[in-house]
């Protein structure tokens, strides 16, 4: 079975629009088809993070929120 | 088919000066600027009052509308230079505009056409909206000192100024560009009509905190107090944060104004002494500088003015160390009298 390629980035404590442009660096050496879980305290993010994901033609897979910390999770696409 | 570049403030400047050449048949994609002085998101993010208001960055939204790809480029390390050595000054505050677009269109320059295929830069300058940056004299400046030289189109106000080399060679048609002037916002709105733009962003007082008089009076102060020309980020993000009272020049006190800020200030407690009054609710205060053992009592009882307990005749203050060393403090609560408006940054 293939393994899942997933990674994780940290932006808790980040106010937006830094946890964007951490997720735009990331995003940027990551292969198509990677899952990456962003991790995020500013609630600015559930607005940036889709528009940033939907104007690059990425896909928001999951967004969750749990107390104080946001996870979304975005696939990487071919842009 | 073309390329250009876009400086994408979020504003309906940008906005309409990349969908004007994006309607010739170019290929457009946006750059914004963080450059740690940014008003958008920050203060929304931090302070609860604006939570509840929409909240979106307008630049993305911006993107998505013209339907065009936004890069966001982190510039606030190097933007400092910018901000501590302005070849041609600041404006009305501590915004050194010429100089920050001058940085700006280079950036776009670098990152466009030196890494990228891209072939011109665009931006949503029009001739005498601001006093400082956009002005017929300095349009020219910004086109040389940036290197962009003719590469640099200006799609609002193109036709009061020299043809540029995308003009020149048939790139975009000069006769549909436009050639607005001034002050007036009529002609921008009537474009974006036609666009079928009713919705966008008009910052009252611009994007920037370096054209807020309150903010770079804070920033001025920091200088002061330091005894240098300097920051780093997290100085310049915690200006945008709380009530600063300055009582002597080697310390000051960053007081949260309410929920939102204290979240924010918890966030830097570890590295800062800080204070807080025990027994009630109040704002947390950090002390920011190298305050003196003397100089703690005052500190606690202007706390204290900002707690529940204000009318109080003694309250119970908390002084956290940097070691991890906790005091307490019995204080008698600042009254407004004797609180002097000189130490307000």
């Amino acid at each position: 079975m293939a393994q899942e390629n997933r990674q994780r980035l940290d932006a808790r404590g980040l106010l937006c629009p830094l946890p964007v442009i951490r997720t735009q660096e990331r995003v940027h050496d990551l292969a198509p088809g990677t899952l990456l879980d962003i991790l995020a305290t500013d609630p600015g993010v559930m607005q940036d993070i889709p528009a940033w994901s939907r104007v690059h033609g990425h896909v928001v897979v999951s967004t969750e929120q749990d107390r104080g910390c946001i996870r979304i999770t975005i696939e990487v696409c071919e842009t | 088919m073309k390329k250009a570049i876009a400086l994408i403030s979020g504003g309906l400047d940008s906005m309409l000066a990349a969908k004007v050449v994006q309607e010739q048949g170019v290929h457009v994609e946006g750059l914004n600027f963080y450059t740690g002085f940014c008003v958008e998101g920050h203060t929304h993010a931090i302070r609860e009052k604006h939570r509840s208001r929409p909240r979106r960055n307008n630049a993305l939204w911006v993107a998505e509308q013209l339907g065009i790809k936004l890069h966001i480029i982190d510039v606030s390390s190097e933007y400092k230079d910018i901000v501590i050595n302005p070849k041609y000054g600041y404006g009305q505050n501590l915004n050194p505009c010429l100089d920050c677009k001058i940085f700006m269109v280079n950036k776009a320059l670098a990152w466009g056409m030196e890494e990228r295929d891209f072939d011109f830069v665009l931006t949503g300058e029009v001739i005498g909206q601001r006093p400082k940056s956009q002005r017929k004299e300095t349009m020219p400046i910004i086109a040389r000192e940036s290197g962009a030289d003719d590469l640099l189109l200006r799609p609002l106000c193109a036709k009061n100024l020299t043809p540029t080399r995308p003009e020149r060679e048939g790139w975009v048609d000069r006769a549909a560009l436009y050639g607005f002037h001034g002050r007036n916002r009529k002609p921008q709105m009537a474009l974006a009509e036609s666009f079928g733009f009713s919705d966008y962003a008009q910052p009252a007082g611009g994007c920037c905190f370096l054209t807020d008089a309150q903010y770079a009076s804070k920033l001025q102060d920091l200088w002061d107090a330091r005894g240098e020309r300097d920051y780093e980020l997290d100085d310049i993000m915690l200006l945008k944060v709380g009530r600063h009272i300055r009582p002597a020049s080697h310390y000051k006190l960053i007081v949260g104004r309410e929920e939102g800020e204290n979240r924010y200030l918890e966030g830097y407690r570890k590295r800062f002494l800080h204070m807080r009054t025990t027994g009630f609710p109040g704002p947390l205060a950090l002390i920011d500088g190298a305050p003196k053992r003397r100089d703690l009592t005052l500190a606690a009882r202007i706390l204290a003015r900002y707690s529940r307990g204000r009318t109080l005749p003694r309250v119970d203050v908390s002084a956290h160390h940097t070691d991890g060393v906790v005091e307490m403090l019995n204080v008698e609560p600042l009254s407004p009298t004797d609180l002097p408006a000189s130490w307000h940054v």
